[in-house]
């Protein structure tokens, strides 16, 4: 390696402190557009007027500048670091909860977060955030954020299904969580699944896949298929906006999947209410030659 | 009561906020005999734990959070004198019996319009637990707050009707 690419732990505060706040307030284009053509779809009055509700909410997050949901969510962030990328001053998990303190303290964002699962004392700030690392080519660091509410989240699902269960299997255990979940996820929702890896890859899979622009289709023809088929299958259960019945019980399926063990097929579900709110930045830091 | 499962409601008066935290304390509190933060009898509980109020307001976004997390305590609740509660998803078995028991009233709103539902509430004081922050209770005063009615004292469900593709039969009459 000829240089490396300086970052500092300060412009990741800064940048994730940015993005939490600008999530939890606007809410994005393609669900947006999801939203509006699931309304041209509905005809139960109940769910059109429900749907018109949530379009309204965002207008009126977007104007007063408070949050399109009062659980704005855990922080939850997948940082991409390129292999030239050195941070300076402090760590990664440092960097980004600073960035989540400082959106809390001045958006001002709800303290969701508590230290001890069991003893449930509020941290105040939402911290620590959750960071997951992956480490790639290149000089940039690229930080998608989610703010992950506890509706949906508490809805998901691992299930380590058997080979033999195969693609059946998959939609089964994807159409039942959602079913499950019903008007506690604030449908309607999007579902992330992760295909393949093991115990804790699956999940992590599913979330990553809740990421992905909502107008893309999965890239292989056969996993678009199998989005297309379980959103189909969703959509029929019924459930409808808020659970009040209708034909939107989900806006999207988004798939993400990685090889696995010769004995598994790990399935995990991971859903996001409609008020889904994620974003990325990219960082590019200061280039320094390393001296011969 | 003269609202039925899936009419549409627009609420003006006092609720009091209460959710996961402030329940647990309020039950325990029944069960010493001690007193509520608030008088029970007759009155709203909305499950909310609203975001901070940004300057110039009373409160930050305030939509409703699943109810069925409150459903361990809400029979001991309805039985002290709430007439009605405030979330999002369906009831248990034992809570949907304790409504039909105390001709009491379970009500939706819409999950994740925390916006929209900060607009309908005029008045917002931390009444107890403030060491709770966001699951203080507090007492609210709103103004037509959309609702619409889950399970009544008949012992209809909303959410069951749903299932069976026959909601909004009542919702869309009015
Ligand atoms: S599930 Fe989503 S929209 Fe519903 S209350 Fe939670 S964060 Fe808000």
């Amino acid at each position: 390696m000829e240089s490396v690419s300086i970052v500092r732990a300060e412009d990741v505060s800064k940048a994730v402190g940015d993005l939490y706040r600008e999530i939890n307030t606007h809410l994005r284009p393609d669900v947006l557009e999801a939203l509006n053509e699931a309304l041209a779809r509905e005809e139960s009055e109940s769910a059109r007027e429900i749907l018109a509700a949530l379009l309204e909410n965002q207008d009126i997050s977007r104007e007063d500048g408070i949050p399109l949901c009062q659980d704005t969510g855990l922080a939850v962030a997948f940082v991409s670091m390129g292999d030239q990328v050195v941070l300076e001053g402090g760590t990664l998990q440092e960097a980004v909860d600073e960035g989540v303190r400082n959106a809390v303290a001045e958006q001002p964002l709800r303290a969701s977060t508590v230290t001890d699962p069991l003893e449930r004392r509020n941290a105040g700030d939402n911290t620590p955030a959750i960071v997951h690392l992956e480490h790639v080519r290149g000089d940039r660091l690229v930080i998608r954020l989610m703010a992950k509410g506890g509706g949906a989240e508490n809805m998901g699902r691992l299930c380590m299904l058997t080979p033999g269960e195969g693609r059946e299997g998959v939609v089964r255990v994807v159409v039942e969580t959602v079913r499950d979940a019903g008007a506690n996820a604030c449908p309607p929702v999007i579902v992330g699944v992760g295909l393949g890896g093991d115990f804790e890859t699956a999940p992590l899979l599913a979330k990553s896949a809740l990421f992905r622009d909502m107008g893309q289709r999965h890239p292989e023809p056969a996993l678009a298929e199998l989005e297309a088929e379980i959103l189909a299958q969703v959509n029929a259960l019924g459930i409808g906006p808020q659970g009040f019945g209708g034909r939107t019980t989900a806006l999207a399926v988004l798939i993400e999947q990685a090889p696995c063990h010769i004995a598994s097929l790990p399935v995990a579900v991971n859903l996001a209410c409609h008020s889904h709110r994620h974003g990325s930045v990219t960082l590019k830091g200061e280039q320094k030659r390393l001296a011969d | 009561m003269s609202v039925r499962c899936g009419d549409r409601v627009l609420l003006s008066g006092v609720v009091f906020s209460a959710r996961d935290a402030a329940h647990k304390r309020m039950v325990a509190a029944l069960e010493c005999g001690e007193p509520l933060p608030f008088d029970p009898a007759g009155q709203v509980i909305y499950y909310m734990g609203p975001s901070p109020a940004p300057p110039g307001r009373v409160i930050g976004a305030a939509g409703p959070t699943t109810s069925a997390r409150m459903d361990v305590h809400a029979p001991a609740l309805y039985e002290a004198g709430i007439k009605a509660t405030i979330g999002k998803g369906p009831r248990s078995e034992a809570v949907r019996r304790a409504i039909v028991e105390h001709e009491a009233l379970y009500l939706a709103a819409i999950g994740g319009a925390g916006a929209l539902l900060s607009r309908c509430i005029k008045e917002a004081a931390v009444i107890a637990y403030a060491e709770l922050g966001p699951e203080a209770v507090r007492r609210l005063v709103v103004e037509n707050l959309p609702v619409i009615v889950v399970n009544d004292a008949h012992g209809d469900d909303l959410y069951e009707k749903a299932r069976q593709g026959q909601a909004g039969a009542r919702a869309d009459e009015e």
